[in-house]
């Protein structure tokens, strides 16, 4: 592994962490809330929900993959 | 002080202890097996490194349009709080192993010992290692202090926060010439991720054009709405997981042995 992959591994791993799949859903849930609220709608709800649905997702993926 | 800055200072705070304490036990353990000369400018010159890098980002930061500083920091506060929940419930449950600072000072000092003897002069290994230990602990912290900072523009509280903190854990390592084993790790890791999380849903949300109904009287309802959440999933992984092993339990063969200890 070269020093830039390294880094770049390195800090993937500082940013996204054990499950990329959080951060993606974070991405995902400000989109949406940019989009709703761009329409004039309220938009404040949109995080809560993918907060609780990204958490609860990523703790039963790591319950089933338990040794 | 205003209830958002007292906030701010307790996040960083608490943050910076924890993560304070596990870089103690990296350092107390160099330096009793090693040097400690080279153990604590390692020290010096990781902080060194996280002080340059909070006032290099920190005016870069300040300086961004307020609408994309608070979905950018929102975003990755949300993202660092959820990874900190996560794990703070996997080891509530007794899915993760919890942190042990005994356990990491005995294997730090074993590796310590298995690097072979100093050479006459500086001790560069005590000092790489305390270096590269500090260093990483402490880059969480310099985001935390640099993106709670910048979004409500007091960086030099934030700062001062984390400063204290790595002085109270200094302090405190010192009279106890041991790794901070009792401190509530977990329980601090899960504060800071209930901390990150809210305030990373409430800037990202804003950042994004969304309006809280109460605007900052808000967050008093989001803390310890998290809060909540983090105890309800934190009680359900644990349900899951002891109805599981009872199930495997159950489910396991009983051998003619023990059976025949069972009727003894």
């Amino acid at each position: 592994m070269t020093r830039v992959e390294a880094f770049l591994a390195g800090l993937w791993e500082f940013v996204v962490g054990d499950d990329w799949r959080t951060a993606l859903g974070v991405v995902i849930a400000l989109g949406l809330t940019a989009l709703i609220a761009d329409a004039s709608i309220a938009a404040w709800w949109v995080t809560p929900v993918a907060v609780i649905a990204v958490l609860a997702l990523s703790l039963r993926r790591a319950v089933r993959e338990r040794p | 002080m205003s209830g958002a800055e007292i906030a701010l200072a307790l996040s960083v705070f608490l943050a910076c202890a924890v993560e304070a304490v596990e870089a103690l036990t990296i350092v107390l353990a160099l330096g009793t097996t090693r040097s400690w000369s080279a153990a604590l400018s390692g020290v010096a010159a990781a902080m060194l490194a996280l002080a340059a890098i909070v006032a290099a980002f920190g005016p870069a930061l300040t300086s961004l349009p307020i609408g994309l500083l608070r979905v950018l920091v929102g975003g990755l506060l949300l993202v660092f709080g959820l990874q900190w929940l996560r794990k703070a419930i996997l080891r509530a449950s007794g899915l993760k192993a919890k942190h042990d600072e005994l356990e990491t000072f005995n294997e730090e000092t074993a590796a310590a010992r298995m690097a072979g003897a100093a050479h006459r002069g500086f001790d560069g290994y005590a000092f790489t290692i305390s270096f590269k230990g500090v260093l990483l602990e402490g880059l969480e912290v310099a985001f935390i202090v640099l993106t709670f900072g910048a979004n409500q523009h007091h960086v030099a509280l934030a700062a001062g926060a984390a400063g204290l903190a790595v002085l109270l854990v200094a302090a405190a390592g010192a009279a106890a010439r041991a790794p901070l084993a009792r401190v509530p790790e977990n329980t601090m890791k899960l504060a800071v991720g209930v901390m990150l999380s809210s305030y990373g849903m409430f800037w990202g949300a804003e950042g994004a054009g969304a309006s809280w109904p109460g605007d900052d009287a808000s967050l008093l309802a989001i803390i310890p709405g998290v809060l909540a959440m983090a105890i309800a999933m934190t009680w359900t992984v644990r349900r899951t997981v002891s109805r599981a092993a009872v199930a495997d339990l159950a489910a396991t063969p009983v051998q003619p042995g023990d059976q025949a200890a069972v009727s003894a």
